[in-house]
């Protein structure tokens, strides 16, 4: 992941297409719900009622429906039906503070469905004026280590509070009293992993534009109860916190943290920027990879436009066009150097200097050491109208300054093919792993209704393969290239 | 003169080396420096070992190829050199002891008499010479096949040499979705009944499944592997297995040297 921000952050912005770095359509959004999946479609709630719908998880348009206005909702499938919760509010930080925070079912989200209607809202917790709570802001969380239902609320004003539900109904639980754990903070939500519980939260301003300082940061017990600590050992009942995703370069003010699991290993992180300066500064939704750095979660970056090269984690050697390696003719200098001798800089192998000995048609891919040489650098690019996937646009791989595509072909294999044609099998889902690296696979393999990514089946062979996390062969990473 | 020394000295490699092992019958017997690496097969199959790599393998001596240095082992020298059609059409497994014809690239050795080359950039010109190589039917000691010990124990080549190498397998049931996965030194071209199954160009070191084939379906019965590896100055060897879906060694099936 370090690496790969590193180099993301060298990149030059003129590099960087706007369509690569946020949800296309009108992904107008403030307050999201956690993204949940209902009919093959995403959906997703915000502030004020309402919500967005996404058929590919990149291009999201206004059409979800939630009654009942207010703050903040979430989202949270249980068994076949989807508990929503949201919040009524006391009116903002200079209003009273008297908050209440209310679930509601329903069979789907799709309000074109037969079955689309919310039951009547349940209040499951709630604050006085003045007191050391606002009740907004409800962030659900099923417990997968216990059963039990959990749900989170309150903002700048006061403590963040948890209190139980039943998973049933959606109530809470008789008797159960809220704990304090954490302050001053709001859209908190727990998730779990690994046999912690994590808290995340939302620091910063809200509701500023592009002035909101908003960003989301986390703690970790061993309880669902806390005390939650960060990096630092501090109680995030004393304020603590640490870092997951703050502003980006033309996106600001991160907030309202949902995770969504696609896959072993593939994680995604929902959340609003405030204010993104590409889109009239609205506020917007944003989907990012979610990274486990030493059992903390961070937020990772969208794959953006460039030349890279691709190395693979089980060698390290990078994925290449199978053609002659055309040695440079520099001379080897060996050991014995005239220390005076004036500095020369040569420069690289150019695509000039090999093309024309490249054999025409449909070439082998490989995998070979790393020469930075023409056959090995690889121009991404994002294809918009190609629509997309959770949080990403498919991406043409060619060997940059040609037409040579990276292809999967029948038998699920591998070919760099002469020419874009932009069927599915030359379009490829780039998206960032749990550990940091990548998985590549194309929309289609020819001849196969599975899904495959892009696999070493040895050091130096290309493949396409069953989906495996625990493999480094169908792992990926990417090194942008600087010139 | 020196023209007429060096075709002379190849000869006797050649000749000298193939009376010897018809006298013994036993290539390792005959070179004991083989003993480490080799065994003579004693039984008519063997199984793959027990992460799947071939072990019994027909081995023709050192073709020379002289190159002092293996980096121009790029793919469409490999084809040029590698596949010239010998495991082709109406090809049939060598039988152990058998003796092929050909002309061959000759180059001087370097010297190595002070127990380093004296000049490792030196190039003597290379001559075209005839010459007698024969196949020798082995087992491998190690799951590596040590081309290099090969050559040297038998005093038919070191370096700059192509080195040719037959198995036949015989699979119970069609296994389907295999690869034939090799790793050589230095670069290696694999063949599965004929047909170009890998190419592993470059300057190659033996690293077990550096390449692997396309998925294969090999059907019932039985199938000839040939492989070409060839070096310039370095530790020749290979080692070969074929792998399933997962990677894992594939390992029911019979090895044969005929």
């Amino acid at each position: 992941m370090k690496k790969m921000t590193k180099y993301l952050a060298a990149a030059a912005a003129a590099l960087v297409s706007v369509s690569s770095l946020a949800q296309e359509g009108k992904p107008w959004i403030h307050d999201p719900s956690t993204i949940m999946e209902c009919d093959g479609k995403y959906y997703t709630f915000g502030t004020g009622g309402g919500g967005l719908i996404s058929e590919d998880g990149w291009n999201w348009y206004p059409g979800a429906v939630r009654p009942g206005g207010g703050a903040a909702p979430d989202a949270l499938k249980i068994g076949d039906k989807y508990l929503v919760a949201y919040s009524s509010t006391g009116g903002g930080l200079g209003g009273g503070h008297a908050g209440r925070i209310l679930t509601m079912w329903n069979k789907t989200l799709d309000p074109s469905s037969p079955d689309f209607a919310f039951t009547e809202p349940i209040e499951v917790a709630s604050s006085q004026v003045d007191e050391d709570c606002d009740a907004i802001d409800a962030g659900l969380f099923m417990d997968p280590a216990t059963g039990r239902l959990w749900v989170t609320y309150g903002t700048y004003f006061g403590f963040i509070r948890v209190v139980e539900l039943d998973p049933l109904t959606g109530a809470r639980v008789e008797g159960n009293e809220p704990v304090d754990i954490a302050i001053d903070c709001e859209a908190t939500t727990i998730i779990y992993r690994n046999g912690w519980y994590y808290l995340l939260g939302t620091h910063g301003t809200c509701c500023d534009g592009v002035n909101s300082t908003y960003n989301i940061v986390v703690g970790r017990s061993r309880s669902v109860t806390g005390p939650y600590l960060d990096n630092m050992g501090r109680d995030m009942v004393a304020g603590g916190g640490k870092m997951v995703a703050d502003g980006d370069d033309r996106q600001f003010g991160a907030g309202h943290f949902g995770r969504y699991i696609v896959d072993d290993g593939v994680e995604k992180m929902s959340f609003h920027w405030e204010a993104d300066l590409d889109r009239s500064a609205r506020s917007v939704l944003a989907i990012r990879p979610l990274i486990w750095e030493n059992d903390w979660p961070v937020s990772g970056d969208l794959f953006r436009n460039g030349v890279y090269e691709i190395s693979s984690v089980r060698r390290g050697y990078a994925l290449e066009l199978a053609v002659d390696f055309e040695r440079q003719q520099i001379a080897r200098r060996g050991w014995r150097m005239d220390p005076d001798e004036p500095i020369v800089s040569y420069p690289n192998q150019t695509l000039e200097d090999v093309v024309g000995k490249w054999p025409s048609g449909n070439v082998d891919a490989r995998i070979g050491d790393w020469m930075n040489r023409p056959h090995q650098r690889w121009s991404i690019t994002a294809v918009p109208e190609a629509g997309g996937y959770l949080g990403g646009q498919y991406y043409k791989i060619c060997i940059e300054g040609t037409d040579r595509v990276l292809t999967a072909v029948e038998g699920a294999e591998l070919s760099v093919n002469e020419g874009f044609t932009g069927a599915p099998e030359q379009l490829w889902r780039i998206e960032q792993l749990t550990d940091g690296t990548f998985r590549i696979m194309p929309k289609a393999v020819p001849g196969s209704n599975c899904q495959y990514v892009l696999t070493s089946v040895a050091d130096s062979t290309p493949t396409l393969a069953k989906w495996n996390f625990a493999s480094d062969n169908c792992k990926w990473n990417f090194r942008q290239l600087s010139f | 003169m020196f023209r007429l020394l060096a075709i002379a000295a190849a000869m006797a490699i050649a000749t000298s080396f193939t009376v010897d092992a018809k006298k013994k019958k036993d290539i390792v017997e005959a070179y004991p420096a083989l003993a480490p690496y080799f065994s003579t097969p004693v039984t008519e199959a063997v199984q793959p070992d027990g992460n799947g790599f071939i072990r019994r393998w027909l081995l023709l001596e050192p073709i020379s190829k002289p190159n002092r240095t293996n980096t121009v082992f790029v793919d469409s020298y490999l084809r040029e050199n590698l596949d010239t059609g010998w495991n082709k059409d109406g090809f049939e497994v060598p039988s152990d002891g058998q003796v092929e014809k050909m002309e061959v690239e000759y180059q001087a050795p370097v010297d190595m008499s002070a127990g380093r080359p004296r000049n490792p950039f030196e190039t003597p010109p290379v001559e075209i010479v005839k010459a007698k190589l024969t196949w020798h039917a082995l087992d491998s000691k190690l799951f590596n096949v040590k081309l290099y010990r090969y050559a040297v124990g038998t005093e038919t080549g070191r370096y700059g040499a192509i080195f040719r190498a037959v198995t036949v397998i015989d699979v119970p049931e069609d296994m389907e979705n295999v690869r034939l996965a090799v790793g050589s030194n230095s670069a290696s071209m694999w063949w599965i009944d004929g047909e170009e199954a890998l190419i592993l160009s470059g300057d190659r070191r033996m690293v077990m499944d550096d390449g692997a084939s396309r998925r294969l379906t090999l059907k019932k019965g039985r199938h000839i592997i040939t492989g070409a590896v060839i070096n310039g100055p370095g530790m020749s060897d290979f080692c070969v297995r074929f792998i399933d879906e997962n990677g894992d060694p594939v390992l029911d099936y019979d090895i044969l040297n005929k």
